[in-house]
């Protein structure tokens, strides 16, 4: 992977001369190289991290996995069902593997009767959804390379030879 | 009380900079640029083989010369990186450490009396522990030509009662290390003279702009080479102490003598993990070489920004500016910086007097932290 995006993956807070200082560029290589993946959309977007289990607010909210079934359409195959599922903004991710089930679909909301209500009343009624099959997340522990335990202490002597 | 020391331990002198050590490790919410190891973790592939290797009851001693297991792996891998030809069966010993293998390799050479060139600024322990196996060091100082030994000055400090030279490179405190053509040079100096090299590569995997030249692969090193490396550095596994050292056999065998009777063997789960850090660990050198390097040059652009000369380093991950303009010593820079602004470094007299008017600043740190240390650095010059 280009060395920027491994820099802004792990940092996207990071300037674009800091960039240029780390990689001994111009800052205006760094600045065009980023403009130019922002607008290829190799870079979609830049977002905090958040580990929700420390937000206590009202609106907390739960997540389900949720294994989708469907038959595949004459000439869409998967991707026209798919688009349909995708766009409600319920749906926070949506996958098509492979094995027993179709489309791995990630479903964000404010407790358990939220989501549940969308399942029984969108998703499975959509024409075309054989079953489903609702897991609701009880622990985050690592999402998306992150570690979600609070950090420990460096351990390492302050000085050494 | 004094009567009591042997004389030997008593000529030892203390760093003369113990007490600012004291003083960083007492003071609180200090970032340190001070510190001599990875700040990554050990990958876990790593860690996990230690955990099972005690949980299949892996607790006992190993052979004296460690795992035969881990020494085929080293053999093999010298083999691929550097098609160098050490058997695992009387040419390699798995020691404590790179730092036991130093101490061995010198107890195993030096008569009373003999000398041993350590070129300076160097690693703290090579002249005391030379002392203490009866030898006599002589420091060349390397600080006018780049932090690099010239074949000229080495030559000319070589007499009858020469008996060996301990090259470390890509070298702490420096970061500086050589290219194939200056290695060769120095080597044509050792052969003549018929002297061993105690050759310490920790940081060889560290090298960034150019591939590490092994000193034994050099043309006729390898009868009088000894070749010290370890874990600690390239995997992040300094608190493991699971070093190495390659040889002829009979200085192998010597080395394994010293050893079998003063450590036995290297613990057993330190070297189960270390033989799976050359299965499973190439991936993860290589990514924290990266971080080290664009940390490199950060920190290098950073300091000649701030007005602090400083050369770039070839490999391990330590910057070793000059701050002669300042007109403060090593240690008063060192001091008023860890009052002032609560950054530490060390003072480049700990690598030898010729380091005065130097720092050691180690990028083995988060960027955070970098970026903040070197604000502050920033802030001390411009109050002074």
């Amino acid at each position: 992977m280009e060395e920027i995006l491994e820099i802004l993956e792990k940092d996207g807070r990071i300037t674009p001369e800091e960039i240029a200082k780390m990689l001994k560029k111009k800052p205006e290589e760094v600045k065009a190289a980023i403009k130019k993946y922002e607008k290829e959309g190799v870079i979609l977007k830049y977002k905090a991290v958040i580990n929700k289990d420390l937000v206590k607010s009202e609106d907390s909210s739960v997540r389900a996995l949720i294994e989708v079934s469907i038959i595949p359409q004459k000439d869409a195959g998967f991707d026209k069902l798919a688009e349909r599922i995708y766009s409600f903004p319920e749906v926070s991710s949506c996958y098509l593997i492979s094995g027993t089930y179709d489309l791995l679909v990630i479903v964000e909301g404010r407790n358990i009767h939220t989501v549940s209500s969308f399942v029984a009343e969108k998703l499975s009624c959509l024409e075309n959804v054989r079953r489903t099959t609702t897991h609701f997340l009880l622990k985050k522990y690592k999402e998306d390379g992150v570690i979600l335990k609070q950090k420990e202490e460096n351990k390492r002597i302050a000085i050494s030879y | 009380m004094q009567n009591i020391i042997s004389k030997k331990v008593e000529r030892i002198q203390p760093s003369g900079i113990r007490a600012f050590f004291d003083l960083v490790l007492g003071m609180k919410e200090v970032i340190s640029l001070g510190v001599g190891e990875p700040d990554f973790v050990t990958p876990w592939a790593i860690r996990e083989a230690g955990i099972y290797s005690l949980e299949q009851g892996l607790t006992s001693y190993t052979s004296n010369k460690g795992l035969y297991k881990l020494r085929l792996g080293l053999s093999r891998y010298l083999k691929t990186k550097y098609n160098l030809d050490y058997s695992p069966d009387d040419e390699i010993l798995i020691t404590v450490g790179v730092s036991e293998g130093v101490d061995l390799a010198l107890r195993t050479i030096i008569n009373p009396q003999d000398k041993i060139i350590i070129p300076q600024p160097s690693y703290v322990s090579y002249g005391p522990v030379t002392e203490l196996a009866g030898g006599i060091p002589i420091y060349i100082d390397t600080t006018k030509d780049n932090f690099k030994l010239t074949p000229e000055k080495l030559e000319k400090v070589i007499d009858k009662r020469t008996r060996g030279i301990i090259l470390n490179y890509p070298t702490n405190p420096t970061g500086v290390s050589y290219r194939y053509k200056e290695l060769e040079a120095l080597n044509k100096i050792i052969l003549k003279h018929k002297l061993i090299c105690f050759s310490d590569e920790v940081y060889g995997d560290l090298t960034y702009d150019f591939n590490h030249v092994s000193f034994p692969t050099l043309p006729g090193a390898k009868r009088n080479t000894v070749y010290l490396n370890g874990f600690s550095k390239t995997f992040a596994m300094t608190g493991w102490r699971v070093g190495f050292a390659c040889g002829p056999k009979e200085i192998i065998a010597g080395m394994t003598k010293i050893h079998q009777y003063t450590i036995m063997c290297v613990p057993i789960t330190s070297q189960m993990a270390a033989a799976e850090a050359l299965v499973s660990g190439k991936k993860s050198v290589e990514e924290m070489k990266r971080e080290y390097r664009r940390r490199r040059e950060f920190v290098v652009e950073e300091l000649n920004q701030a007005g602090l000369t400083c050369n770039k380093p070839d490999g391990a991950f330590y910057a070793f500016p000059s701050i002669k303009k300042t007109g403060l010593s090593s240690l008063e820079f060192s001091q008023n910086l860890l009052k002032e602004e609560k950054v530490a470094v060390v003072p480049g007299t700990a690598f030898g007097s010729c380091g005065e008017g130097y720092l050691r600043i180690s990028y083995a740190s988060s960027m955070d932290n970098l970026k903040e240390a070197l604000r502050r650095i920033k802030k001390f010059l411009d109050k002074s």
